[in-house]
Order: structure tokens, then sequence, then C-alpha cells
């Protein structure tokens, strides 16, 4: 990241001292490191430090044919990898002007709701277990894995589902698939109050998390904070009601917010946002038996396709928060450049930093997961 | 299902007893799966499948691969035939870099890749070589699991339609000779060009392997100068080739497999069209040599062969003297092939570039009458013989001396010399090739301006599954009104006091006997007369070599009839080359084919003997 992140303090006050977080530790989705000056258990000062993914998917991507590109694009973040193939597609399809067939947008949506879902389902238990917490993230892998069982179904791929394609996407439902959405949702909602008792309702947990990293919703909106982490500030701010997408104006869901602005806010947020995903998904379900196909328009061979000059900044709010897309294309087979605004840039580098001072050594980690973040965003 | 969700306050303290019911799961099966193995999804994208019966090694998967992932492997004893659109490579898989996109799946050619749904691969460290696999239909580990991920109809990226072209109705061509074919226009080019995958089994299959994945590529990019260039790296009549070659390109391009061929001609065409002669001149130009040879080659006959040897040799710096017996060049493609095929203009255009790099034809100059093959032996360093066939074979049957039984190449010569030919009320053809068609639907056209109508039957021994003609000849013939009768033998040319009345035949039941050889068999009993006032041969042409002489016949090899030639297509003399039809039989891009080697081995020869002197 910025250089001087690298050295280490040359001449620490005799008082203070010095400890490197990671690049291997559980308070975040993947190797990111954060060095702390510590006096005593309190954090002096936090500098984050990314860099040990060694990606250059940005550069990458310059290299390769519009269509090559989908299969990087998911393995930008793991936990929520559909907004990033969904958010390259919707870019390459604004500069081509495709039209993307109804029946391949809630396919989209449904997509999303269900990786949104997934990664929450890790981010709390993960969250959980920053504060010693370790059954809940069992609980939310374990029912995590029922989704992938789900993504692997629809797209062919647990992890990296590489589903979507300029223009739509690429299988329709298999036979049988709502019905089996219908009832992981089911289960998963009979699942919600048991998360609740296990850790929403538990007083170690609340106890822990109040107050915790806090932010009011001035500094978070400084500091380019999207998604959960602003809603906990109290603003509902949501790419999908304010700037939709696909067909999320058809849809009806809430948008949860809390004003506390601390770790357990953020966790709250999320938790709410699992309930309003299921019922996007049940809307969804309902509605696409009776949208006709096609899934995809017609589209060029992938090996001779010039994307018409021009720029455009795609946006989706991922789980994490507002991602989106910036591509440049010179009339080209490949993009001439593309940007990837990762929301976790902003909360895994200067929030973090800033929510880090003055906080005790043992809630490190979980200001670090409470806000989400994904450092391959950071390190794209 | 609850409609609303439970309420959590932020307020709200936690309880000390809520995380206590989380017991009741204590001895519950968990929810992960079992290590059993279990069925993947039928969408699975596990480990590579490849049909090797189905594949053809056209390596788009290759092409397409994000990572470099798929090498091609020649694999030894897998049929291997250029013309056909088959090679024998198929794609090895390197684990360390697939990343499992099935981008390969969707954008096969043939579909004969697919994903299986074979969950798992590990390996001890021995041997990490089994990460690199060369699939076949068995999968990695050679137990047969289920296809997975596969060729798909929503998924597949294959654009299987061409752009149609635009032609001329039968309604609208059928009394005259415009030309049929519209061309396309840059739109319908460019996206007609998009839909190559560059495999280039076009540029394996063509006689002069045409670079037409280059061509195509500088098409699509709207660059047709660059195409033109590519075009004349390996071909000057591409104008000619442009309208009439026999396209093995496309018979052999990956595309075709399951959908329709890349119109591969189409685009070669567009791209001389689109560029003009001036320009052409100018990038041909550009292998214009900075020196002369000193050496003077004379070439007997300006067709494709001879020109296009004339072409390279002028490039080479040396001197070309061309003898055309007639008063254009071109031969067989001007004087056999009617104008609504090629118009000639067309063909005037090729042989003005391949003149504008300094090759002088002589036209009008009969070798043989006008000037000696000895004299050309004594005056020139090399000499080319390239005279094509323009010597109709007769069938030989009863009747086939008479005045009224015409020779098809004779006939087409005379009309695309303008001349104006006898056209018949009723006219018969016997044979059933390209040329038999053409002169079928030239005489069609000539009775419907003499007539108003048209009567011509077309007779020959194939039967429709083997017609020797292209299907397209076929179906344009049959939409303009011309009778096709397979599989019928000629007997007799039926004569009333002195005159052609009609033609007697009989059923054919075979034509090749055991061995293979030509041994037609009729069934007597199925014996029909058609009437005619002309009957017309067109059942193959043969060189006239009455040019050589006596002596140079005498002192020449040959073989069965033709002239023995070895592979760089030169005779047993060593000054003396033969190439075209008249060796190789009747087809423009093999003729030209033939030019580039001689070209190359004169070239050759000349340089070695004025090393060695």
């Amino acid at each position: 990241m910025r250089p001087e992140n690298y050295e280490a303090q040359r001449h620490p006050p005799s008082h203070e001292y010095e400890l490197n977080i990671g690049p291997n530790h559980p308070g975040i989705e993947g190797n990111y490191a954060f060095k702390l000056r510590l006096h005593g258990d309190q954090v002096i000062e936090g500098r984050a430090d990314a860099g040990y993914l060694h990606r250059g998917f940005e550069k990458l991507m310059e290299g390769r044919l519009w269509i090559q590109n989908l299969a990087i694009t998911p393995r930008i973040c793991v936990p929520d990898p559909v907004p990033m193939e969904v958010s390259y597609c919707l870019a390459v399809e604004d500069l081509c002007g495709l039209r993307v067939p109804e029946r391949a947008q809630y396919l989209r949506v449904l997509q999303l709701e269900l990786s949104r879902f997934a990664s929450h389902l890790f981010c709390f238990g993960g969250h959980a277990a920053t504060v010693g917490m370790y059954s809940p993230s069992f609980w939310g892998i374990a029912d995590r894995d029922l989704i992938l069982d789900l993504f692997e179904e629809l797209c062919g791929g647990r992890v990296y589902h590489i589903y979507n394609i300029p223009g739509g996407v690429r299988r329709d439902m298999p036979p049988g698939f709502i019905e089996r959405v219908s009832n992981t949702l089911d289960y998963l909602e009979t699942r919600l109050p048991d998360y609740d008792d296990l850790l929403f309702r538990n007083r170690v947990f609340v106890t822990r998390a109040r107050g915790i990293g806090a932010m009011n919703q001035q500094q978070a909106l400084d500091w380019g904070v999207t998604g959960s982490n602003l809603r906990a500030t109290g603003l509902p701010f949501d790419v999908r009601r304010d700037d939709p997408y696909l067909v999320y104006d058809q849809l009806d869901f809430d948008i949860p917010t809390e004003d506390g602005g601390d770790a357990w806010a953020r966790a709250l947020v999320r938790r709410k946002e699992l309930f309003e995903s299921i019922r996007i998904l049940r809307q969804v379900l309902e509605r696409l038996p009776d949208i006709p196909g096609p899934i995809r328009c017609p589209i060029p061979n992938p090996l001779a396709w010039n994307v018409p000059a021009g720029s455009t900044y795609t946006r989706v709010e991922s789980s994490k928060g507002e991602l989106a897309w910036y591509v440049v294309s010179d009339g080209g087979e490949r993009p001439y450049r593309t940007h990837v605004r990762g929301p976790s840039q902003m909360h895994a580098v200067q929030v973090l930093e800033r929510l880090a001072v003055g906080s005790r050594i043992e809630d490190v980690a979980q200001i670090m997961f409470s806000l989400d973040a994904c450092p391959p965003e950071v390190d794209r | 299902m609850a409609e609303v969700d439970s309420k959590i306050d932020y307020q709200d303290k936690g309880s000390i007893l809520a995380p206590l019911k989380a017991l009741q799961f204590f001895g519950r099966q968990p929810v992960t799966a079992p290590l059993d193995p279990r069925p993947a999804s039928a969408n699975y994208r596990g480990f590579h499948l490849n049909d090797w019966e189905t594949c053809i090694g056209c390596s788009t998967c290759q092409k397409v691969c994000d990572n470099a992932a798929i090498t091609m492997v020649e694999v030894p004893g897998l049929p291997h035939d250029p013309e056909q659109g088959v090679r024998n490579l198929r794609p090895a898989i390197d684990y360390g870099r697939c990343c499992w996109c099935a981008l390969c799946v969707d954008l096969c050619p043939t579909g004969s890749i697919a994903l299986s749904r074979e969950y798992v691969h590990t390996c001890k460290d021995a041997e990490l070589d089994s990460y690199f696999i060369l699939p076949d239909d068995k999968g990695i580990h050679g137990v047969a699991y289920d296809i997975g991920w596969g060729k798909h109809a929503e998924s597949d990226l294959i654009a299987p339609e061409r752009v149609a072209m635009q032609e001329l109705s039968p309604q609208a061509r059928a009394d005259n000779f415009d030309e049929i074919v519209a061309g396309y226009d840059p739109n319908q080019a460019i996206i007609e060009a998009s839909r190559c995958v560059q495999c280039g089994m076009c540029l394996d299959a063509c006689p002069t392997h045409m670079n037409a994945p280059e061509y195509i590529r500088a098409i699509w990019q709207g660059d047709n100068e660059e195409a033109v260039r590519q075009i004349y790296r390996t071909n000057p009549f591409s104008n000619t080739c442009g309208r009439v070659c026999t396209h093995r390109c496309e018979t052999a391009c990956s595309i075709g497999h399951r959908g329709e061929p890349v119109a591969i001609r189409w685009l070669k065409r567009y791209a001389m069209d689109a560029v003009s002669t001036e320009r052409i001149k100018a990038i041909v130009a550009e292998s214009r040599p900075s020196f002369l040879s000193g050496k003077r080659v004379a070439i007997v006959g300006a067709g494709p062969a001879g020109l296009t040897t004339a072409f390279d040799l002028a490039k080479q710096g040396h001197e070309v003297v061309v003898y055309e017996a007639m008063p254009a060049a071109g031969g067989m493609t001007r004087y056999g092939i009617p104008y609504y095929r090629l118009p000639s203009d067309m063909l005037d255009r090729d042989v003005e570039i391949i003149e504008s790099l300094g090759v002088r034809i002589q036209y009008n100059t009969r070798v043989g009458q006008d000037i000696s093959m000895e004299q050309l032996r004594d005056e020139f360093d090399a000499v080319m013989l390239a005279v094509g066939l323009w010597i109709g074979r007769s069938t030989g049957v009863k009747g086939s001396d008479s005045s009224q039984v015409y020779r098809a190449v004779d006939l087409l010569r005379e009309v695309a010399d303008g001349q104006a030919i006898k056209v018949p009320k009723q006219a018969v053809v016997i044979g059933g090739g390209n040329v038999a068609m053409d002169i079928a639907r030239t005489l069609g056209r000539l009775q419907r301006q003499h007539f108003g109508q048209i009567d011509v039957t077309m007779t020959a021994l194939e039967d429709l599954a083997h017609f020797l003609a292209d299907p397209d000849e076929i179906k344009e013939a049959g939409e303009e009104g011309i009778r096709i009768l397979p599989a019928r033998g000629p007997q007799e040319i039926v004569q009333e006091q002195g005159l052609v009345s009609g033609l007697r035949t009989w059923g054919v039941t075979s034509i090749f006997d055991d061995q293979g050889r030509f041994a037609p068999r009729y069934d007597e009993r199925d014996e029909q007369i058609y009437p005619a006032d002309m009957v017309i041969e067109a059942i193959g042409q043969r060189a006239d070599v009455d040019l050589l002489g006596a002596d140079l016949t005498e002192a020449l090899e040959w073989n069965r009839g033709r002239l023995k030639v070895d592979d760089d297509f030169r005779t047993s003399a060593e000054w003396l080359w033969a190439a075209g039809d008249m060796v190789q039989g009747p087809d423009v891009v093999t003729a030209v084919a033939n030019g580039h080697r001689v070209a190359a081995s004169i070239n050759s020869y000349l340089s070695i003997r004025e090393q060695v002197s």
C-alpha cells in the first residue's frame, strides 16, 4: 500500500511497542496485515498493510478478451463473488448497449441475494469468532454450504460461479430448482431465531460489541463508508433502492438501519438484512415461473468482440457495500482499463486505521471483522 | 413462515440464558456433508472430458482459455486429414492453470469437450504430473463420470448460421448472363467475419494455403487493405477465386461441423471488391524486387497456373514472358466459366494486377505455330507449360461424330468470346460435372433469349447422391428449369435423315467395377430416348500437346497420356516444367498452388545454376 507503511518505526518511544496483526489472523477474510503501535493494551496508531495476495487483477484484465475476464472477476472476493460478476457484466452491457432479458435479470437477483445471505453468514460467524465464540462461525459456514449446494446446481460451481455473461446468464435453472431453493429458504428462516439465541441475544456478544469501533454518520460519509457499515450509522442508503439495477425496483424490501455506528449496530444491520434477502428471494421465486426466456440476448463470437469505445461506472450493492466497476474501452477486444471500486478498500484502510485508534488490543480483530472487509478488494 | 422478522433492538442488553438453547443441538446429526462419495450436480464443472471421435483438433478451446491451461498435443494414430478439417491434435489440460470457467466447452465448435461430474483429484508428491492430463471420454481417472457442464443450446457461443448472401432470383437471372451473387455489403462482411474462431483449418485445407484466418480477421477489423495484403501472400487470382473457387476451406471449417461454415470465399470476394484496383496494385508492388536477376523465363499459357508462376517469378526479379494463344488471358477461367458465375471484367482485374508487376503477356501467339518450343528452350533459361485442358472428350457412342454433337468446352469458349452460336430448341447435355452445368445453364439462358422458353436435359451416369457438380449448381440449375436426369448412360445419338433427333440412354446399375475401375453397367430394359436437335458432350477434357512437336514429345516421359512430372512439376527435361489443369485436372485454386511450386522450383533451379556455373 503506502510505502511508509512497509517500514518499521525507527525510534519508537520507550513506552510504546509495535505489534503486527496478520497477515494471517482471524480478524479478516484473507491475508492482510495491520500494524499497531501500542501503549500497554491501548492502540496509539494502526497502519493497514495490504499486498500479501499478489493479485493485480485490474492489470491482468487489460490483457484478456472481454469474455475471458469473466473468470477473473469473481475471484476478487471469495465470500461474495456474485456482485463482481454481475457488475462487470453490467458494465460491458452498458458499453455495448445490450438488453438483458427479464428472466436473466431475475436469475441474477436470485443469485445476488443468495450470495449476500451466504456472505453475511460468513461474516457474523467470523465476527463472533473474534470475541471468542466459535459455534456461530461453525453454524454460519455449515448453513452457507447449503447455499453453495444451490449454486452448484444453478451454475456448476460452488464458490466461483462464472455464471453471468454479458447479455444474460449462461444456463437456466435446472428442473425443480425453485422448490429446492424454497426448501432451503424455509430451513434458513427457521435458523434465524437460533442465530439470535446463540449470538444476537447473547449478552456476552452484545456487551463486547456495543460501543466498539464506533463512527458517526458524518465520519462515515467523509471516509467513503458504504453498505451495512453506513446503514449502521442511520443512513438508509442502498444502491438497490437509490440507484436501482436489474429488477430491484420491482421488488418489495426494507432497508434496515441502526444508529449506533458501532460493531454491535453493524452486526445487527447484517442480521436484519438476512431476513430482507429471504423476502426478496421469495418474491423472485414466485415470479420466475411466469417470466419467459430467453436467458441471454445474442452476443458476438467471444473471440471477435470489440466493445464500443467509452467508459462506464456500474455499481451494485454487495454484502460489503457499494461495489462498482469503472471500465474504459478504446473500442478494442480487451478493456483499455478496468478499476474495481471495492467497498472494502475504504473499510479496511482509512476507516480501520481511524477506528482502531484508542481501542484496546482485544477489540482490534472485532473492529476489523465488524467492518466485513475483504482484503482482495483492497489488494486487487 | 414468519411475515415479520424477530425484533432485536440496539438497546437490548442480551440474555445470559438464550445461548444455552443451543444445547438442544447436542447429539444431532451435523449438517456438514458426509465424506461418502455423492453425485455432483447435473451442471457441475469438474474435470475435462473429450470425445476423441468428435474432436477435430481445431484448438479453439486453447484460444479461448483464459489461463493458457490448454496445450494441443499431437496424438499419433488419430485421423489427420486437413481436407476434411481433421487434425490429430487433442487438448491437454494443466490443472495448475485451469479455472474451470468452461468457456472451452461453450466455444467448442464440435461439442466434443465437456466437464465431468467428478469432484476430487489428489495425489502424492511423486505424482504431481497427474495434474496435467490429456482427457478422453473417460476423464481424469479413467472412470466414466457423467457429463456435467457440456454443450448446451443456452450457453453455446458458436454462431451456427452464416450471413445470407443476396442472389438474383431464378426469374431475374434465367434469360441473361448477369452475375448471380451480389456480394456482401460492409456490415454483412464484418458480421460474417466475426463468426471465425481463427482455428486455421481452412489454411490447412486450401491447396495454396491461403491465410484465411488473417484476412478474415482484417475484414472484421475493417482493414480491407490488410485483408488484400494477406490474400496476395498466396493467391494472385483472388477476384476469380472469390467467386468460383471450390472452397475446400469451407469444407474444413470447424464451424461447419455443427453449423454453416464461415463464408470464406464470399469474404475474400468482399475484400477484393472493396479495395480499388489501383490500391491493390500498390499493395502488390510492396513485394516488388529492387533488383533484376537477368534470368528469363517463358510460360506457355496465361491461365491461373501460368500467371501465378509469372507473378512469383516477377517478384523474384526474373523477366517473365507469357505466351497466350487467345486474345485475352485467364485460360479456362475466361473461356470456360460463364459470365454469370465469373464476370470477365473481374478476371481482367486479376490479370491487370499481375501485369503491373512487369509480367509481359504475348497475346494471339500460339506456341507450336507462331513460335516453337525449341526456340523457347534456346531463348529462355526455363520454360513452363500450362496450357490447360482445351479439347473436349467424346463419349464415342454411335452418332457422336455428327455435326450437331458438340463438346461443351468448344461452345463455352465461343460464347465467352462473344461469338453467336447456334441455339438449339431442344438440347441434351451428357455429363454431370460443373462444366455440364455451365453449358446447360448457358444454353438455357440463350434459349430463353431466342425462344422465350427453356428445354435443356442433363443426363449423367452418377446418381444424385454422387453427382460431381456442386450442390449449389444442381440447385440453381433446377431453379432455372434445367431437367436433370441422374443415373442415365448414353448409348446412341439418334439421327433422322442426317439430323440429330435425340439421345438414347439406358439406366445405370453401377459405374465402377470391383477394382474401382471405370466400367459402367446398364439395365438395357430401362431405355429412354430424349428428343433433341443438339447434343452436347461434357464428360471431360484433355490437353492439346501438339505444340510440343514430335521430337520433344518423343524425348519427354509420359504417364498414361499425361506429361510425367516430379513433385515440383518438373518434367523429365531439365528446362521444362508443366502444371495446372493439364497435370492435376481442372481446378483454379489447385492451379494457383501448382503455380507457386513451379515458381519456387524454377527460382531455385536458376539460382543453383548460376552458382554452379
